[in-house]
């Protein structure tokens, strides 16, 4: 049985402790609600994307199963989650020594003030609690009306779509209160429609008229004005969906838009989280030496960097260290830039003292791509003895290609590109003229896999109920288009 | 792991684009795989008994059992299924207290599409209500009866046992309470325990009668008014012509009478003559089923013949 309950005395002793400690170092965090929770109750979460309440569906019941072998196997072990909410929920583990819930308090500080503090997460919903529970209610009474297969195969096709979505809609404030607008008018509408429903069921039955009204249904001819890579939010308000399924979609919609600034911040968030968690458990929380071992391991453990992968933990934690040193000893600016002397650049120390105020400023106003930009720099790359790798295709085989630093961070940057997703725009939703949905795919030298892109296709026909037409490039640049046309 | 991946547009792996890893580098890639192709993927699932009677009756087609026998208990149940013109205001159905409204209005032409006015009358009030209905707890007895004379091989002990496996699981899904019993015979008859029943190698000649006395015997000494089920495992080999007779004469007499349904699967035997299957096809009543199980493959057509007629 999963439990989850409030932390002993002891803890919530340390909790205002660490509290204390943030604060003193001017971290600016939400009030922060620990919860302890066994190794199946942190599976559960783990499972659900961290949230007590998801909306039913075989993906959670598959990941619970993924993090329960996990952590029945001994190949992983979940610590600690934090949830982007206000109040900042946080869950331990409670099989975790007094060390590590130290360790892990101290980190969740870093992740609470980065949730509040960076500017990416601004627009996030910060009852996400409350409307996940709202969602997961509402998709329950919609499966109790439409049956649960039904619907949760209608979830599967929007699932197929979830990373469909566009960064910058989130800022976009007054198109999403217009579509929020939309969105309202199109439901009192179907409020007026069920009202003049039953006046219809009552005059059929009074006239045995069994003529069937036959309901409108057909696509929306609104041509696209401007290409919208928000393909998710296109379809919620032009495809031909009863208003449960918009809803749905709408929902689904959300929900990934919420997790959007998590993806856009992994390594900074991560560092930001251990850069203090080292930092105040090194110079305050430690006591006697048994800790200090245990630490030790643990941190180092966190920091593992396999040799073909890449662990933002570590990454994060470099770059904010180097960024802090840098800012200390005044590495910065056009002087030090132009200073050809290696020896007096490696002793270069101006007194700045500025550090401390550069991390925070950079943990407000950066996401990956502009932190990897910005401060992966040569130096810090051939510290940590970083390299680009590749398959050999024939045999399978890995092999280090490269130690070059302006490949490597091309490299990486691609990798966070646009949250690690392709870019697909919808295009035309009058396409041939024929009411068919035309997407197109901005190609930047990688190309699609594939092996998803037909099942895909079929989702979003699913959706659309037309023709799917998907323009892309192969592997030589030239242009080609994947369709999904039915067989009548 | 298992896993189903839900299909997306995602970068395809690009030889250009290995990626970034950290160390020495010299070591990577000493006989290990990159990591990002596809794993072999199996499916793994869990059911349980319930699951699988029900996956069973799916594929099968099975109808589900109506329990005849009677020692089924009646209990009184409630069930909120209708409407009635008083009750509590808990219970008051709108949709239909206001449909009678409407309806009314329309009649008497009162009603103005335009302005509709929702104003329910005492009489138009429905409230939801209750029926009483009964429901049965049904219990079943099911009895084996196999062949253990030397002529039965372990093949065919090995069908019989995968065979009853299924046919429990089934009525384990259809009925409250299942019992089953076991009895084994060459020439004498005993009732012996489920591991005795699948593991037992006697041998000698055949008297199937001495096991159908035997399940007479039980059923009137122990006066058991169940839903009886007897599913009977034999090569079809018995002694003499008498004897197949006096089966029968127990069959027609008692056996068909008290139980919901009489199997008889019959395998092939290396000297089995088979000759009891066709004494019994003769019998035709409509609880006798009769199967031929001659491999693997017929155990699940057996079944299917065995409990397709919803008995």
């Amino acid at each position: 049985m999963a439990k989850i309950y409030n932390i002993p005395p002891e803890l919530q002793k340390l909790q205002e402790r660490v509290e204390k400690i943030a604060k003193d170092y001017g971290l600016d965090c939400y009030r922060t609600v620990f919860q302890m929770c066994d190794n199946d109750a942190i599976n559960t979460l783990a499972a659900r994307g961290g949230f007590p309440q998801r909306y039913p569906h075989w993906q959670f019941g598959m990941n619970y199963n993924q993090f329960h072998n996990q952590s029945k196997y001994g190949w992983g072990k979940i610590y600690e989650m934090v949830i982007n909410n206000d109040p900042c929920y946080a869950y331990l583990l409670n099989t975790n020594s007094m060390m590590d819930q130290k360790l892990v308090m101290a980190h969740v500080m870093g992740h609470n003030d980065f949730f509040k503090n960076n500017d990416w997460f601004a627009p996030t919903d910060k009852d996400m609690m409350n409307t996940m529970a709202t969602h997961a209610t509402k998709i329950t009474k919609y499966m109790k009306k439409y049956g649960q297969d039904r619907v949760e195969s209608f979830i599967d096709s929007v699932l197929s779509l979830e990373n469909l979505v566009s960064v910058s809609e989130l800022f976009e404030t007054p198109e999403l209160k217009r579509s929020r607008k939309e969105n309202n008018e199109r439901l009192q509408k179907n409020i007026n429609k069920t009202k003049l429903k039953i006046h219809d069921e009552a005059l059929k039955e009074i006239l045995k008229n069994d003529k069937k009204v036959k309901k409108e249904e057909g696509v929306s001819l609104n041509k696209i004005k401007k290409p919208t890579a928000d393909v998710l939010g296109f379809l919620a308000k032009n495809a031909p969906l009863e208003t449960w399924e918009s809803d749905i979609v709408s929902m689904i919609r959300a929900e990934a838009y919420y997790y959007i600034p998590q993806g856009m911040t992994k390594i900074m968030n991560e560092g930001w989280a251990s850069f203090w968690h080292s930092e105040i458990m090194t110079k305050h929380l430690l006591e006697g030496s048994d800790e200090v071992f245990a630490f030790a391991n643990t941190h180092a453990s966190v920091m593992y960097m396999p040799e073909q992968g890449f662990n933002p933990y570590k990454i994060g934690l470099e770059i904010f260290r180097d960024i802090k040193e840098r800012w200390d000893k005044g590495r910065f600016g056009p002087e030090y830039m132009m200073c050809d002397d290696l020896y007096e650049k490696d002793n270069w120390d101006t007194g700045a003292g500025l550090g401390m105020e550069k991390i925070f400023q950079v943990r407000k106003i950066y996401n990956d791509v502009g932190f990897i930009n910005e401060f992966f720099t040569k130096e810090l790359c051939e510290k940590q003895k970083m390299f680009v790798y590749k398959t050999d295709p024939s045999t399978g085989r890995v092999y280090k290609d490269s130690s070059d630093f302006p490949k490597i961070k091309e490299s990486l940057l691609n990798q966070l590109a646009n949250g690690g997703n392709p870019i697909i725009k919808a295009v035309d939703s009058n396409f041939n003229n024929a009411g068919e949905l035309l997407l197109v795919h901005t190609h930047h030298g990688v190309g699609l896999d594939d092996k998803y892109i037909k099942a895909t296709l079929e989702s979003l026909y699913r959706i659309w109920k037309r023709p799917i037409h998907l323009e892309t490039k192969d592997s030589s640049g030239k242009k080609i288009v994947h369709k999904h046309i039915p067989k009548k | 792991m298992p896993e189903i991946e839900i299909p997306r547009f995602k970068f395809g792996f690009d030889q250009k684009n290995g990626g970034v890893g950290q160390g020495d580098g010299d070591k990577a890639g000493q006989g290990k795989k990159a990591g990002n192709k596809e794993g072999d993927k199996a499916l793994e699932a869990e059911f349980t008994t319930e699951e699988l009677a029900e996956l069973l009756g799916e594929e099968l087609g099975l109808p589900k059992i109506e329990p005849k026998g009677a020692n089924n208990i009646k209990k009184k149940v409630v069930r909120y299924d209708t409407l009635g013109t008083t009750g509590p205001d808990s219970l008051k159905n709108l949709k239909k207290t206001l449909l009678n409204s409407i309806k009314r209005q329309i009649a008497s032409g009162e009603y103005d599409p335009k302005n509709p006015k929702f104003l329910p009358r005492k009489k138009d009030f429905r409230y939801r209500s209750f029926t009483e209905h009964y429901e049965y707890d049904s219990a079943a007895t099911v009895f084996y009866v196999m062949d253990v004379s030397g002529s039965m091989g372990e093949t065919q002990k090995e069908m019989a046992r995968s065979a009853s496996f299924w046919i429990n699981t089934w009525l384990k899904a259809n009925y409250k309470d299942i019992n089953i019993r076991y009895i084994i015979h060459d020439s004498t008859a005993k009732e012996v325990d489920e591991k005795t029943f699948f593991s037992t190698k006697e041998s000698g000649g055949t008297l199937i009668s001495s096991a159908y006395k035997l399940l007479k015997n039980i059923i009137t000494s122990e006066d058991i008014r169940d839903n009886i089920y007897i599913f009977q495992y034999s090569d079809g080999d018995n002694w003499g012509s008498e004897d197949d007779k006096a089966c029968v004469e127990i069959l027609k007499d008692f056996l068909l009478k008290v139980s919901n349904l009489f199997g008889y699967s019959q395998t092939v035997s290396r000297f089995g003559s088979g000759n009891f299957g066709k004494v019994l096809k003769n019998i035709k009543h409509d609880d006798l089923i009769i199967e031929n199980i001659n491999s693997r493959s017929d155990i699940i057509k057996s079944i299917k013949g065995l409990l397709g007629s919803g008995k």
